[in-house]
């Protein structure tokens, strides 16, 4: 498989990303990895599922939080993590380095992403775990679709799950 | 280290087909990239080109898609329509520079 250079790498010309978590912090780095992958010419596809739909919903897309209780990797003290006010802060810390690094928030990265030509899928049994309906998701999601139909668009992709 | 051949121009480029110096770029290189990624170049094609090159002359490095596509009248899905094998690597490439180092 050739990728945009023109050179054969050998890798499938394709990715399959699942975005399971619905965080701040864990909604990003599967958005890049589909991102960077289409700015290759590599053909992508995310399918959200469980806390990942967050970021595919409306009501929810502009107001992820940053995951700070239970993260063994937060930069405070674990009994600070889940004092009121604490998350709001973590989330607007992150958030202002996001926007200082000229990086986009989340619903303009999956705008970019469904203009770059990446297929946006939600999991049918998480919307139906959450009680939500084709009108709650933003309108960039292409189609709601089950696990079987998720392999089948999948085929020969290398597939990510976050 | 290699070096291709573009018409009458000969040019320093890496193992993946990057230019290595940037000064030895013309246009028709980069009409001769553009074929081998089966691009015939437009006046749209040089809005990017010429705007990448001017920008990495300014910032000292080439722009991603995205500073590329809020600083031109190039919107993000013309940019994949204008490079549909990979704007991020492409619109550098067919410029005369490396790979941007964004990940947007």
């Amino acid at each position: 498989m050739t990728d945009g250079n023109g050179n054969d790498h050998g890798m499938p010309r394709k990715v399959a990303i699942i975005c399971s978590k619905g965080s701040l912090d864990m909604a990003y780095p599967g958005l890049i990895l589909a991102n960077a992958a289409r700015m290759m010419g590599i053909d992508a596809m995310v399918f959200f599922t469980f806390w990942g739909l967050d970021i595919i919903t409306e009501k929810k897309v502009d107001k992820l939080k940053a995951g700070m209780v239970g993260n063994p990797s937060a930069p405070l003290p674990h009994m600070l993590a889940g004092l009121p006010g604490m998350e709001t802060f973590a989330t607007s810390m992150m958030k202002k380095k996001i926007q200082g690094l000229d990086i986009p928030d989340i619903r303009e990265l999956v705008e970019t992403l469904d203009a770059a030509g990446t297929d946006l899928y939600a999991c049918k049994m998480a919307m139906d775990m959450f009680g939500l309906e084709r009108k709650d998701l933003i309108p960039e999601v292409k189609e709601v679709i089950g696990a079987m139909d998720f392999f089948q668009h999948a085929e020969g992709a290398q597939t990510f799950f976050i | 280290m290699a070096e291709k051949t573009y018409g009458g121009s000969t040019v320093s480029v890496d193992a993946d087909g990057f230019m290595t110096d940037s000064g030895q770029w013309n246009k028709e290189v980069a009409e001769g990239m553009a074929a081998e990624v089966e691009i015939t170049l437009t006046d749209r094609h040089w809005v990017v080109l010429d705007f990448v090159r001017q920008d990495a002359v300014d910032q000292g490095e080439p722009p991603g898609v995205r500073r590329i596509t809020k600083l031109t009248d190039v919107s993000m899905k013309e940019i994949y329509q204008l490079f549909p094998k990979g704007p991020g690597i492409l619109a550098s490439k067919l410029a005369g520079y490396g790979k941007p180092q964004g990940c947007v």
